[in-house]
């Protein structure tokens, strides 16, 4: 799922100084499974939100709904009235929500209340880690399903590099080193002969430095 | 020969060689690379010029490599893959050549965060071992990586790595020096060594890969210069071993005494390594104190230094 972070409330608090109206929007998807942006913290970004008003004297009023998910029209257009009576939006989704509510309603402006971070899952309660970088050319087979992309912080192909440190990363000891991870996993499954595979240089065309990526599907398109 | 540096030569005729390290400076003063260069003149056969290293900006690899070539003393240009992509190395190479470097040392780069920019963007748009192939292709192949046009003139580069005998999955690092080797490689200076018995366990499975007689290995060393530096390096720096015993023994010296007990130490090890099968050389690493250098390296019986033409 995509990971996001919600942005200091003094961010939002400057973004929303011009405005009266307010329209907080969640996402019932991944930034609710990852507590950032769901109906309950969209609940508690208009009670801060409230007492902010109510001490510094904004005279705001803030609405608050949070749809299915922000990236797809169909749940989005149903805003509409909502967007009509408001001066501004405020999303609490991800990148692809905020900017896709945007698309749909392009009289509006709307505002983003998180900063979307990574792919990810939930290791343990309160913590999330990165798993992929969304690269365009997956080498998971190469690397015994540990992506060298996302997890290494120098995205070494051909790893681990000399600051691997007691299977920790050289750039932090909470950080594990991935290629400390894939070589152990290649121990484990008996398969030590594939570190000995040198990874060639690879295209960057498939990932975002290609230009932004579209995908078609001819065979859908109506 | 490959490249026909003095490093390659030295090692061709069956020398032993040494080599030493030059960090370029905080700032544009070419003086300072020539005062380390002459300080390192006779005393090494070529000198490594780090390239960014930990992340702070200095001078940069190639300017201060070729202060130095004028200066007389045969630099080994570093290059990081953090900091530019491969049409920037290539062109990169293209220069250095043109400005007759000979040696290249290929490494991944110490992490930016390291430095005093954490804040900038990395690149590694292709590795360390990556960039090892890449020489060699442009070098034997006359080709641009991604290109099969043949490239104008030549780039005639002898290329090195680093390798960390210490860094753990140990039982691994033999290996991944083999990959260097098929990417490459044709001379590897290893992290400081401390730990013999490590050092020797780690050169006896490279022996018996044959990869001594594919690529020059060189032992790295570094002198201690305090009971401090020695604890520091010894808990805090990734990826180094430092037995108890030579932490004892830099304890113990007095205060005033210590950098001549590091010294004593370091050409100790220079005299046990030489005996090491496979060993070919000498990396010596002494940054800032470069003016200490040529005395150790005379202390260690490793002068006076071949001159081959
Ligand atoms: S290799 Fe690329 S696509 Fe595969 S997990 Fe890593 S970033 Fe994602
Ligand atoms: S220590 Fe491991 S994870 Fe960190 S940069 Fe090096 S190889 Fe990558």
């Amino acid at each position: 799922m995509i990971i996001a972070d919600r942005k200091p409330i003094d961010d939002i608090k400057n973004m929303l100084s011009p405005y009266k109206k307010i329209l907080l929007v969640g996402c019932g998807t991944c930034v609710s499974v990852c507590m950032t942006g769901g109906e309950k913290e969209v609940g508690i970004l208009a009670s801060e939100l409230r007492i902010i008003s109510e001490l510094e004297k904004k005279g705001w009023e803030i609405s608050e709904d949070t749809i299915q998910r922000q990236c797809d029209r169909e749940y989005i257009e149903p805003l509409s009235e909502k967007f009509e009576a408001a001066d501004i939006i405020m999303s609490l989704a991800c990148g692809v929500g905020i900017q896709y509510m945007a698309e749909v309603f392009p009289r509006h402006m709307v505002l983003p209340a998180i900063n979307t971070t990574f792919y990810g899952t939930t290791v343990s309660e309160g913590e999330w880690q990165e798993r992929c970088a969304g690269c365009g050319d997956c080498v998971l087979h190469l690397t015994m399903g540990i992506c060298p992309v996302a997890r290494c912080s120098k995205g070494l192909y051909n790893g681990p590099c000399g600051g691997t440190d007691k299977g920790k990363c050289e750039i932090s000891s909470d950080l594990d080193c991935a290629w400390y991870m894939i070589y152990n996993r290649m121990k484990d499954l008996g398969k030590l002969d594939m570190i000995g595979t040198f990874i060639p240089p690879r295209s960057w065309k498939a990932s975002l430095n290609g230009g932004p990526r579209k995908r078609v599907r001819e065979d859908l398109k109506k | 020969m490959k490249a026909g540096s003095n490093l390659e030569k030295v090692f061709a005729s069956g020398g032993f060689a040494v080599t030493g390290e030059l960090g370029p400076p905080k700032g544009n003063d070419g003086e300072v690379v020539k005062k380390k260069a002459a300080m390192l003149k006779g005393f090494v056969d070529a000198v490594n010029i780090t390239d960014n290293q930990t992340a702070v900006v200095r001078m940069s690899s190639i300017a201060a490599a070729t202060i130095a070539l004028q200066a007389g003393i045969e630099p080994i240009m570093q290059m990081v893959c953090r900091d530019r992509n491969r049409i920037a190395m290539q062109s990169d190479l293209l220069g250095a050549t043109a400005f007759g470097l000979k040696n290249i040392l290929c490494l991944s780069g110490d992490h930016q965060s390291f430095g005093n920019q954490p804040g900038a963007k990395n690149v590694y748009d292709i590795d360390s071992m990556q960039l090892i192939s890449t020489v060699k292709r442009m070098r034997d192949e006359k080709k641009l990586l991604n290109s099969d046009d043949v490239l104008e003139g030549e780039v005639k580069m002898f290329i090195g790595a680093a390798e960390n005998p210490f860094a753990e999955p140990f039982e691994y690092r033999a290996y991944r020096l083999k990959k260097k080797v098929e990417a490459g490689v044709d001379f590897i200076q290893t992290q400081c060594i401390y730990d013999m018995k490590i050092f020797r366990e780690w050169m006896k499975v490279v022996c018996d890969l044959g990869l001594n007689e594919k690529c020059y290995i060189m032992a790295g060393v570094t002198p201690l210069k305090s009971a401090g530096m020695t604890k520091y390096m010894a808990s805090k720096v990734p990826g180094i071993i430092i037995p108890q015993e030579i932490i004892d023994r830099m304890s113990a010296a007095p205060k005033d005494k210590a950098a001549e007990e590091g010294i004593k130490i370091c050409c100790e090890q220079i005299q046990e390594l030489r005996e090491i099968k496979g060993v070919a050389g000498i990396h010596l690493m002494a940054i800032e104190w470069e003016h200490r250098s040529g005395e150790i390296i005379e202390k260690a019986g490793l002068l006076p230094r071949p001159k081959i033409d």
